[in-house]
């Protein structure tokens, strides 16, 4: 079985893994890295959102082979601290419900705030919307994703 | 199902206290029943078990305070506030306790159910004397101490105080207070010094969520693990006859292949290695009995709701001689189809089952009841079951269901190894525990400007109402009023979905009310009123709302929302129902954009006695009103030859933050013990937008999803 080597959060690991075998399992069950969830299997529902190269990727229909020199950031390397503005606003909201998708939420607004600093109400939707909440914690995500773009400005 | 009524019992009997051999006292309590007369906290903190406590409070020498709760949490907020009603009698300051999950190691609990709303409502009595009673005998203690009488003591924030100005901390006197008798009478606050009850507190378990750390079911692993996929029967009627699984074998990973039942399991190093193996089984499956279909239950259900096969739930009068005698009558039936929970988390069970122990670990909102059918089913002793249980990624009704743990059990038992059975989605959308598909035919006759009878009659697969709904709004509001139901058998496995019974009932029956009052000509919102008058005062005991109540979330609606006041574009439904013991009113206000209804807001008014958590609360409001939507909106899920036509998310559509209306809330602020808030205001929300749309499009809903009806111009009821 080959060998792949990648870098995730600013580490490097050495995984024996299939070719086909998708991030999310390499994560969850080869490096015992859970926070990054499984939902769907097909890229619908945004639970295993990382981030490569900083854009915000659904790791399940990402093939460890083809990451190679890629850099994988997971829910794991937001921050050492909780000290991401998204994490913190994610608390000062109190977001989650079940909290299982959330790690995928936090990814997809940390891609998306990277790249529009000061997103209006609708951006902010549309941005989200590929992220499943089946709790319905939408308004809470989308005030959180708000105040997060108020601290980092 | 029965109305229960949670038992008091005297303080001794369901509290009892240890010194912990670390410093601190261990106050061990049982909620729902007496404790055994043996029972007794252990003095070692590591040694906790819930055999015969529901829960413990540590209090350490140094003042602070630790809840062990083992109740499960779904994502409904438990876990934050009981702890926040024990902290409040207890009068500590929030910040200086710490809520931990008791891990079970046990087969003999009560009420550790996440369901129905219940577990505040039960739990609101028993935590307050928990919390108080631990309170007395630290002040006990400390009175002993300063030899004055206790009755002169009283304590602020983890502090006893004397009449001389004297102050003990609740750790100075720990050691003395576990010595103490459990006192038989202690004063419970008046509700307006509560400091934190009616505060916002966060998750506890919010850090943990930001920063996925191991939590749920899905994330549970230990050493010497293997992990099961299984291949089910792809239809609701299909058998096994045979399999091979030479390439499943053929793959590196996989360790075995088992079937068990009519189900083959794949057990392997890895998930990913177990989704491929079970990709690659070829079976052979027959069916041993019809394939049933959505069209075919559309006309089954029709023809039940047609026939005479009803079993009548509640009758008062006589419907059918209001019917003879009325002016009018308006008939009209509504529709609903089955529904899959869709947890984020997909059904998921760790077992270990070795000769002389079964340990289970996974997300359950039913581990008692789940130990003692695996105990049945591997024919152990249930004193050798052990559960625990891990957060759970949303339940919805699906996780009451144990069949994930007993198929990780048989496995394991067969495999001779520790292993955990992961659905994929597909697996979770096919092998569901379903909303039965519903419908409903609502009559009511009408003389003189008045509603004189009212017919609900109900035809559902397998089986829907039960016992106390018919006594739900508008039972005893009208003269003559009858519910009646009829049931078809299916293959197909139906049970509780968030809110079960009602969540397609109330909109349903505001649907109706909506239209009765426009064919009458009279105020949407004075109709409901004239009708709750005549609940005022009832002598009937099985009346299950309180007329006052629903009157004044109600008139606070009206109030809060604008209701007749909309902005221009702005158009308005409205809706108010009770479930769960709380009363709920709302408004959704929708807008046509390219002449396409978008409901943009839900008022939500919501009486559920005290609210302990504000924060948590309205975290559960937002998510009801939005799931109830959101499901009314989209959720549409048939069978086609047995099998589900809807597998993930590519064909199953879930309400999406694009799609959301902003719930604005407003609490009825009162005294009455509070009430559970998981399920109660999802009911109400399909038949708010229902007629917010009937308002802008002038179409009258009467089937979900309304995404596939709100086309059809032809009147559909």
């Amino acid at each position: 079985m080959p060998v792949y080597n990648l870098k995730i959060n600013g580490k490097s690991h050495d995984v024996e893994a299939d070719q086909d075998t998708p991030l999310l399992w390499v994560l969850r069950d080869h490096l015992d890295m859970v926070g990054t969830k499984f939902g769907c299997g097909i890229g619908q529902c945004g639970a295993c959102t990382v981030h490569v190269d900083g854009s915000a990727t659904r790791s399940c229909l990402l093939q460890v082979s083809m990451i190679k020199d890629m850099e994988i950031t997971t829910i794991e390397g937001v921050s050492d601290d909780i000290s991401h503005p998204v994490q913190q606003a994610w608390k000062e909201i109190d977001v989650p419900q079940c909290g299982y998708c959330q790690a995928g939420q936090i990814m997809s607004a940390t891609a998306f705030l990277k790249q529009n600093s000061n997103p209006s109400k609708s951006e902010i939707r549309d941005a989200m919307s590929g992220n499943i909440c089946r709790c319905a914690s939408y308004n809470r995500i989308e005030k959180a994703v708000e105040l997060a773009a108020s601290k980092m400005s | 199902m029965k109305n229960i009524v949670p038992p008091s019992f005297s303080r001794r009997s369901f509290i009892r206290t240890s010194a912990l051999a670390s410093g601190g006292i261990l106050i061990g309590f049982n909620l729902f029943q007496a404790c055994k007369p043996e029972a007794a906290p252990p003095v070692d903190i590591s040694q906790l078990n819930f055999n015969d406590f529901n829960a413990f409070i540590k209090i350490a020498d140094n003042g602070m305070v630790t809840i062990f709760s083992p109740n499960p949490e779904i994502g409904q907020g438990v876990k934050t506030s009981m702890p926040m009603i024990i902290a409040e009698e207890l009068d500590v300051a929030w910040d200086n306790v710490l809520v931990a999950q008791g891990a079970l190691d046990t087969n003999n609990f009560t009420r550790q159910v996440a369901g129905g709303s219940q577990s505040i409502r039960f739990g609101w009595e028993p935590l307050r004397q928990t919390g108080a009673t631990a309170r007395q005998m630290l002040i006990n203690a400390a009175a002993a101490k300063w030899g004055v009488d206790a009755s002169e003591c009283k304590t602020k924030n983890g502090v006893i105080i004397n009449a001389n100005g004297d102050t003990l901390g609740y750790g100075e006197v720990v050691k003395e207070a576990a010595a103490l008798e459990v006192p038989e009478n202690v004063t419970l606050k008046d509700p307006k010094d509560f400091k934190i009850i009616g505060k916002d507190a966060s998750n506890v378990d919010i850090d943990k969520i930001i920063t996925g750390t191991s939590l749920f079911g899905l994330d549970y692993k230990e050493e010497g693990m293997m992990y099961a996929v299984v291949l089910r029967p792809p239809a609701f009627g299909k058998k096994l006859e045979d399999f091979d699984a030479t390439e499943t074998k053929a793959i590196t990973g996989v360790h075995d292949v088992i079937k068990f039942g009519d189900k083959v399991a794949v057990i392997a190093k890895d998930t990913w290695t177990a989704m491929k193996g079970k990709k690659a089984l070829k079976a052979k499956w027959v069916s041993d009995s019809k394939l049933e279909n959505t069209e075919d239950h559309d006309k089954i259900l029709t023809d039940l709701l047609n026939g005479t096969a009803f079993k009548t739930m509640r009758a008062d009068g006589d419907v059918k001689k209001a019917f003879a005698a009325a002016d009018k009558v308006i008939e009209r039936t509504y529709e609903s189809p089955f529904l899959p929970h869709n947890c984020m988390e997909p059904m998921n069970f760790f077992a270990d089952v070795t000769a002389d122990k079964v340990r289970l670990v996974g997300p359950i909102q039913t581990p008692e009841r789940t130990a003692s059918r695996v105990a049945e089913l591997l024919e152990r002793d249930v004193k050798q079951v052990s559960v625990e249980m891990t957060r759970m990624g949303g339940g919805f009704g699906r996780r009451l269901y144990g069949d994930f743990a007993l198929e990780a059990a048989e496995i394991s038992k067969l495999a001779q190894k520790p292993v955990k059975v992961v659905y994929s989605r597909e697996d979770d959308m096919s092998a569901g525990i379903y909303r039965p598909a519903i419908k409903y035919k609502i009559s009511a006759s009408v003389k003189d400007g008045e509603i004189t009878g009212y017919h609900l009659k109900e035809a559902s697969v397998n089986s829907n109402m039960y016992g106390l709904i018919p006594n739900f709004f508008p039972a005893g509001a009208i003269e003559n009023y009858q519910v009646d139901v009829a049931n078809y058998d299916s293959k197909i496995t139906t049970g509780a979905w968030r809110a079960p019974y009602t969540n397609f009932l109330s909109f349903a029956e505001q649907s109706f009310f909506d239209e009765i009052a426009e064919i009458l000509e009279v105020d949407r919102i004075k109709l409901r009123l004239d009708l709750l008058q005549k609940v005022k005062g009832t002598t009937d005991e099985r009346i299950q709302y309180s007329p006052e109540r629903l009157e004044n979330v109600i008139k606070v609606a009206v109030e809060k929302s604008g209701w007749g006041n909309a902005k221009e574009g702005v158009y308005q439904g409205f809706s108010a129902y009770y479930c769960h013991n709380t009363h709920v009113a709302e408004v959704a206000d929708v807008v046509l954009e390219n002449d396409i209804p978008v409901v943009k807001k839900v008022t939500c008014i919501v009486d559920c006695g005290i609210v302990v958590n504000p924060l948590g609360a309205k975290n559960q409001i937002e998510g009801g009103v939005i799931d109830g939507v959101g499901h009314a909106m989209y959720g549409d899920f048939s069978f086609k030859d047995g099998m589900p036509e809807n597998k993930n998310f590519d064909t199953y559509r879930l309400i999406r933050i694009n799609e959301t209306p902003i719930v604005e809330t407003h609490f009825i602020e009162n005294d009455l013990s509070p009430t559970g808030l998981g399920e109660p205001t999802l009911p109400p929300a399909g038949a708010a937008v229902a007629n917010a749309i009937k308002a802008a499009k002038g179409i009258r809903l009467y089937k979900q999803p309304f995404i596939k009806h709100m086309k059809s111009k032809a009147p559909l009821g």
